[in-house]
């Protein structure tokens, strides 16, 4: 609550070291070659704040086009345009780094009690590379966009397209570096930068959860970059490899795009569920019930998402065996984050739940994954897919994940940690109203997808039959309405910004070497003295009996 | 790691955020490895577009790998084995407190060894110019490529040229980063960072450069030596 967060900031108002990683230099050039992962964080959170708002203004125009039937605001090329721009801007440019590359910067370091990350220069790298894939993404946007969906598939792509093709594979190549030396760094990180005592069963399932996603971003992310360059070869050079009328075969490009993409869904995903979890403990004063379960479901998601990729492709004819193995591994692969769910539950059970903004970001997330999830297994179906194989009703189901899951996660981390990461409180009114509206927004948005796609609506179309304008019309209005929850989020932490009032060094009472070692915000070597760790992850004091331990 | 470190006693370099040199060593072998394991993914994606088209299209591989020059390419994995070698050496020399002379002198021979191989490659590059074996749109109606595989396999053939200069392309593409790199560590030498406490950053980069080794390695056979157990000329 805010009343707990001002009483205890006013207790031990003073105390925060004058000289933090925020004011340790004023320069331009002390923030842009820094090598702090803090600092670095925050300029991912900047650069990531803006692609989110594209990718949002495009999503936004999208749902207005499909207010009528009749496609009146915008010619088919230039829809086409706009959801693969916004396909693309959200997945490569805000979904795979979002929380990694900001929360997963910052408090990886703090929360294993490191001075930084294992390679600082390389970190600031990634973020070279980033704005530069970035920059090759708006350049493409400037030069007149690119109709391609998302997915890039040839020969559409290769051959026949008339948009920038080239440029988006290679923005999406060079991005992708970004992301591999992002998971290299957490990967070492975390196996050697580990405080005294910080032993892998002590570990925050934050810090699991990027490990898993970790190895996901070192494993699939270069193969997407050889895809993509390949697919820009043959665009440019005719190289034939994908191109059915030289002998090649534009499903073996499909194949290799889902062997990334695929996982990538879980890069966006298991940093989400990280945050989940530490939210869940501290806002339920619990022990994440089954801690080595939770940890290691991480892994379990990490490892069988890279062999289920062919159920993106059960339309294209492949062989029936292999659509029988995806569907069953398709299956399995829900089983690790059923087990996240149940224990996140279970954790809530007789905890002391206080429904903050997180937590609330916290509830929505299992709501909406739970609805994500589950409809993931009428996808995985070989039957079912069929019919409903690239509508809306697959559109809602992502949307569900990416949306519902993912940004709820990175709402509800950003708001959880914003005390920490600035050394500010914010209004908690505006920030829960704000959650609710999101929700309520969100809801509106993509229920409705559902039903529509069952009844058969095509995925990236701009006109459709009139019968169906009711629901197109609610889920328009639920896009307003969640764009408008969004800004008032933002409008409310910058307004925090400059505005709120000081934070204490902990002032949810959460467990975690960031809550009570590290000052909001922390100094630049994150600790004034080294810490030892001495006891489990999320210790918080019970009712029931528990071992002794101090 | 080198800017913001500062120098302890005997060139030892401790950034300002580990706590001891193994742990700084450790974590420095730990990333080059999961770079390498990256790599492999990387290189990975072209090895598996080659198992299946030469899987779909044996025969116009065979036919086609017969266009390669495998003197030259036999020529080129010596080249690139004794690089490895003087790798290796220069490794050695740091690791064993050999000063900097012998250190560069090491890396030098390597670096020749490099510089050979891509000046071999190019000319090997070069033939194919001249015999009109460049995968594109005109490579199925050339006449030279008609005359060498006949129309049947003429596509197919030019899928197994653009694998060949897709991979070998993007292996010269590591080789001429593996020499900027090695002019920079000839530097680091030249300025005797490297000592028995610690040559961390010569031996990541021996990592890579026997990486890149290992990579032709596989390369030379899958592209130049198809049906070469068949006396060099196929079975058609």
């Amino acid at each position: 609550m805010s009343t707990h967060a001002a009483t205890s900031s006013t207790a031990v108002a003073g105390e925060a070291p004058r000289t933090n990683y925020l004011n340790d230099g004023h320069t331009l050039k002390s923030w842009l070659l820094t090598v702090d992962h803090k600092r670095i964080a925050l300029l991912y959170l900047a650069a990531i704040t803006v692609f989110f708002s594209v990718g949002g203004l495009l999503a936004l125009l999208i749902r207005a086009e499909l207010f009528t039937p009749q496609g009146e605001l915008f010619d088919s090329d230039t829809y086409n345009k706009l959801f693969t721009l916004h396909g693309i801007v959200m997945i490569f440019f805000f979904l795979i780094p979002s929380i990694p590359a900001t929360l997963g910067n910052f408090l990886i370091p703090i929360m294993i009690g490191a001075k930084d990350v294992a390679f600082p220069k390389i970190n600031l790298l990634s973020w070279y590379v980033y704005m530069t894939g970035g920059s090759m993404a708006v350049l493409v946007i400037m030069l007149g966009g690119v109709d391609t969906g998302w997915t890039l598939y040839p020969p559409f792509s290769s051959t026949y397209s008339n948009s920038n093709v080239a440029l988006t594979a290679m923005a999406a190549f060079v991005t992708g570096f970004s992301s591999i030396l992002t998971g290299l760094n957490f990967m070492v990180t975390i196996h050697k930068m580990r405080a005294p005592g910080m032993t892998w069963f002590r570990l925050p399932l934050f810090i699991w959860a990027h490990y898993a996603t970790s190895l996901v971003m070192l494993l699939g992310t270069p193969v997407i970059a050889i895809t993509v360059f390949t697919m820009a070869l043959e665009r440019v050079f005719h190289i034939g490899i994908f191109d059915p009328t030289a002998g090649g075969d534009p499903v073996l490009f499909q194949h290799m795009f889902w062997f990334y993409s695929h996982p990538a869904v879980y890069i966006m995903i298991l940093p989400g569920m990280g945050v989940i979890s530490e939210v869940i403990a501290c806002f339920t004063r619990k022990r994440v019930f089954g801690y080595p379960f939770v940890a290691m479901s991480s892994l379990g998601i990490a490892v069988i998402g890279f062999i289920v990729w062919g159920h993106h492709m059960y339309v294209t004819g492949q062989s029936a065996y292999a659509d029988i193995v995806f569907s069953v591994l398709t299956y399995i692969v829900a089983v690790p984050s059923a087990i996240k769910v149940f224990n996140w539950t279970a954790t809530m059970y007789k905890g002391s739940v206080s429904m903050d903004t997180p937590m609330v970001y916290a509830m929505c997330f299992m709501g909406l994954f739970l609805i994500g999830g589950l409809t993931g297994l009428f996808c995985a179906n070989l039957g079912l897919d069929v019919h409903i194989h690239d509508t809306y009703f697959i559109v809602a189901h992502f949307h569900y994940v990416m949306v519902g899951s993912a940004m709820f996660a990175y709402l509800a981390g950003i708001h959880f940690w914003f005390p920490k990461m600035f050394g500010k409180m914010y209004p908690e009114g505006p920030a829960k109203f704000g959650a609710i509206i999101i929700f309520v927004g969100f809801n509106l948005t993509f229920f409705p997808q559902f039903i529509l796609g069952y009844l058969g609506m095509p995925r990236r179309y701009h006109f459709y039959p009139e019968e169906w304008q009711v629901l197109n019309v609610l889920s328009s209005a639920g896009a307003m309405t969640l764009g408008s929850g969004i800004l008032l989020s933002m409008l409310n932490l910058g307004y925090a910004l400059i505005n709120g009032p000081k934070a204490s060094t902990n002032p949810w009472m959460a467990k975690g070497l960031e809550w009570e070692k590290a000052s909001s915000p922390p100094v630049t070597a994150n600790f004034e003295t080294p810490p030892v760790v001495t006891e489990e992850a999320y210790n918080y004091p019970s009712q029931l009996p528990s071992p002794a331990h101090h | 790691m080198s800017q913001h470190a500062h120098a302890a006693p005997g060139g030892v370099r401790l950034a300002h955020h580990f706590d001891d040199l193994q742990q700084q060593h450790e974590s420095a072998q730990l990333g080059m490895w999961g770079f390498l394991l990256t790599e492999i993914m990387f290189f990975g994606g072209l090895f598996l577009a080659y198992i299946i088209y030469r899987n779909l299209y044996p025969h116009a591989f065979e036919l086609a790998s017969h266009h390669l020059n495998v003197v030259m390419g036999g020529i080129n994995t010596a080249v690139l084995i004794c690089s490895s070698l003087t790798m290796a050496l220069a490794i050695r020399t740091a690791q064993t407190g050999g000063g900097r002379v012998p250190q560069i002198f090491w890396l030098s021979l390597t670096l020749v060894f490099g510089a050979t191989f891509l000046v071999i490659k190019y000319f090997e590059y070069r033939e194919k110019f001249e015999l009109g074996l460049i995968p594109g749109p005109s490579f199925i109606d050339s006449h030279e490529a008609i005359a060498s595989f006949g129309l049947d396999e003429v596509r197919h053939a030019r899928i197994f040229f653009s694998l060949y200069f897709a991979m070998t392309g993007l292996h010269a593409f590591h080789m001429i980063v593996g020499i900027g790199l090695m002019l920079w560590m000839m530097r680091c030498s030249w300025k005797g960072y490297f000592t028995p406490s610690n040559y961390d950053g010569l031996e990541m980069f021996g990592l890579y450069w026997h990486f890149v080794d290992v990579v032709w390695i596989f390369l030379f056979p899958m592209l130049y030596l198809l049906g070469a157990h068949a006396g060099g000329g196929g079975h058609h």
